[in-house]
């Protein structure tokens, strides 16, 4: 436990001192966000309904950015090697630089979730929701975005291909994050909606660790 | 805890290609064992092999004392050319990482800074450190996180003359206290070391 504990600590390290965290996330989430509204006209009676929904769009997006870095400068600098080789199992390993990942990243935005949702024109009330839903949305694009990051190891255009692999993985936490949210702006039951995102989530919690270590170990061969 | 390695009858490929077969060696406690060849020959991937990177083609590494699972765990250390130092990182925060990810303790990290004369370099980026530092750097859990089996490719390479005597005797010292050694060169290791050739 001693030894995954040292890990998190300079997953979280890393994650913020190489740029990838969340000081590029937020500039480039509210970049996003900022830029849909331009592309559907910024009336407000228009944008308001979509608000919530854009906002879930710009947060799976910018949730892939740090993806690239997760594994892929690990296995450039040997430091994968040097990962396989401590008495935490591979699976451990991975489990804990997601949460690092997801602590890094996905909480930061899960923060400004809400604003930029409000500032799209969402119900101020929603807020709450919003937040929850940002951040266990967030735990399963970490997780699952993962996978992808452990997947396309080694390759040259690894972003691209990470976002290939992954973004048709997030679609059910998109249907379900944003259709709490709307069903809840409506006044309708949002529980099921937000259950299910939970549901996703915990699951790519529990099992993509076993395929992120899958990954790694065929990419140290 | 590693009581002793046996490779036996090992067969590798990188790819398609066939890097050599019927390779058979054996480390014993206090032994050190040089593995020798041309360029490409697969010396490294013989390292690799035991630490449990590469599946062997054909053929098998066998721990003593150990299931495979706890020997890479816990029992062996692997350094290679790439060190897995973090270029942005204070040279402290990686030599500390790389011990306790590996098993050592505060105490240890300690002796491995004044065994190595890394106190200079601990607050320095690890970028600004030369090649020769980060190896000795990279060295320093060898001697943070004590483990039984050492796998070390070109481990002398950057090193200067002085550094070279100084891990001279921190091989010949773990050799003593009952470990072992299985290295890549292309020089002779400073301490008395097995010749295994391997050829294509």
């Amino acid at each position: 436990m001693n030894e995954l504990a040292t890990l998190f600590r300079r997953e979280l390290a890393l994650a913020w001192g190489r740029g990838g965290g969340p000081m590029l996330a937020l500039p480039f989430y509210a970049c996003i966000a900022t830029l849909l509204p331009f592309a559907v006209g910024g009336d407000h009676a228009q944008l308001a309904p979509i608000a919530t929904g854009i906002s879930w769009l710009a947060l799976a997006l910018t949730s892939l950015l740090s993806l690239e870095r997760l594994f892929e400068r690990d296995f450039e600098d040997g430091a994968l090697d040097l990962l396989a080789l401590g008495a935490p199992s591979m699976v451990a390993t991975c489990f804990i630089k997601c949460l690092a990942q997801w602590l890094a990243t996905g909480a930061p935005l899960a923060i400004a979730a809400p604003i930029i949702a409000l500032g799209l024109g969402a119900k101020p009330e929603l807020w709450s929701l919003i937040f929850t839903s940002a951040l266990l949305g967030g735990l399963g694009f970490a997780f699952t975005g993962g996978v992808g990051a452990a997947l396309a190891i080694g390759s040259r255009r690894g972003g691209v291909l990470i976002a290939v692999i992954v973004l048709p993985l997030f679609v059910p936490p998109v249907i379900f994050g944003a259709t709490a949210i709307s069903q809840a702006a409506d006044g309708l039951a949002w529980q099921s909606g937000f259950a299910l995102l939970g549901a996703y989530s915990l699951a790519s919690v529990a099992l993509s660790p076993f395929a992120m270590a899958a990954a790694c170990r065929n990419a140290l061969s | 805890m590693i009581t002793g390695v046996e490779i036996e009858n090992l067969a590798l490929t990188r790819g398609d290609r066939l890097l050599f077969e019927g390779f058979s060696a054996q480390v014993s406690p206090g032994e050190a064992a040089t593995l020798v060849g041309a360029n490409g020959a697969g010396k490294t991937s013989i390292l690799r092999c035991v630490a449990g990177f590469i599946r062997p083609h054909a053929g098998e590494v066998i721990f003593a004392g150990a299931d495979p699972d706890e020997a890479r765990g816990q029992g062996l250390h692997f350094v290679g050319h790439q060190d897995g130092l973090k270029s942005t990182r204070l040279a402290r925060d990686e030599l500390n990482f790389q011990s306790r990810w590996t098993g050592g303790s505060a105490a240890g990290v300690e002796r491995a800074i004044e065994t190595l004369a890394l106190g200079p370099l601990m607050n320095l980026e690890v970028r600004k450190l030369s090649a020769g530092q980060r190896r000795r750097l990279a060295l320093g859990r060898l001697i943070a996180a004590p483990r039984t089996l050492w796998l070390l490719d070109e481990p002398m390479a950057p090193l200067d003359t002085a550094r070279r005597a100084m891990f001279g005797n921190l091989m010949a010292a773990h050799l003593a206290g009952g470990g072992m050694i299985l290295a890549a060169v292309h020089d002779p290791l400073p301490v008395p070391a097995r010749t295994l050739e391997v050829a294509g």
